[in-house]
């Protein structure tokens, strides 16, 4: 039986794809990132707000209680398995909340434990986290030393 | 006090939604979108503009990603009041450090005591 070759190039095969595979669904996806991650905030809000009221923080303690407890959350919802679920239906609703860096550093070192404590927990903790890390705190770097020499 | 839940919800909404149409429309992966995110923000904040969405907004603006830059922008502006040029390096984990030291301690206790699920 001869092979059928199919006579393409990456370029062409891709545009072929795009022709070929359905156009997702805008109108939806965009609903239910945003239900989800406004809720995801809203939970923070009122967290925040039990920082501020019960437990006596000024406002920017109040606001890394929140952060912290959301972390919190994520992680054991992704121990559980839950959170993949939500990250399914919510897509940027779960993944650009502080949700989505937790859930980024918890599911690759969960997923990768077999590989060890070091090499598995302890790196892939930042498979994703660590690019985040390096880009976010080196524009700070550039900011603070422009603010710094020009503008302070 | 509910009309502040509503802005949280409304602008943190569309905040992710505005991910979510990167997600749809372009070919970025969320680790890319994340990255675009916080550099975004730490942007935003360093000309003044992402303040006043979190004075309108609350949690609606500090939860999203864009807020993690923002107050990595904000704590090396304070470091760099309080000390000069050292707080172009110090100010910004130091104001970042709970939700970091966080997601590194439950991750890895996590990653301890639970078994990877079947995708």
């Amino acid at each position: 039986m001869d092979k059928q070759r199919i006579h393409t190039n990456p370029q062409h095969y891709s545009w072929l794809t795009d022709q070929l595979s359905p156009p997702s669904p805008l109108g939806s996806g965009l609903f239910q990132a945003f239900w989800v991650g406004g809720l995801i905030c809203m939970l923070g809000q009122a967290i925040s707000d039990i920082g501020v009221h019960l437990l006596d923080l000024n406002a920017r303690d109040a606001s890394t209680f929140a952060s912290i407890s959301l972390i919190f959350l994520t992680a054991l919802l992704t121990g559980i398995g839950v959170f993949d679920k939500i990250g399914k239906y919510a897509g940027a609703g779960s993944f650009v909340p502080i949700t989505g860096f937790a859930n980024a550093m918890v599911s690759p070192a969960l997923e990768f434990r077999r590989e060890g404590l070091v090499l598995g927990v302890g790196a892939k903790l930042f498979t994703i986290a660590g690019p985040v890390l390096v880009y976010g705190v080196g524009a700070s770097v550039i900011y603070g030393l422009i603010y710094a020499l020009f503008i302070h | 006090m509910i009309l502040m839940y509503l802005k949280a919800f409304l602008v943190g909404g569309a905040i992710c939604a505005a991910g979510e149409l990167l997600v749809l429309r372009t070919k970025l992966t969320p680790a890319r979108i994340l990255v675009g995110y916080i550099i975004a923000g730490v942007i935003l904040s360093a000309f003044g503009l992402y303040a006043p969405v979190v004075d309108f907004a609350g949690a609606g603006a500090t939860v999203p990603l864009t807020g993690f830059g923002h107050a990595l922008a904000q704590g090396v502006k304070h470091a760099v009041e309080e000390s000069g040029l050292i707080g172009a390096f110090t100010g910004g984990l130091s104001a970042t450090s709970g939700g970091i030291t966080a997601a590194i301690l439950f991750g890895t206790l996590i990653a301890f005591l639970f078994k990877p699920h079947a995708k």
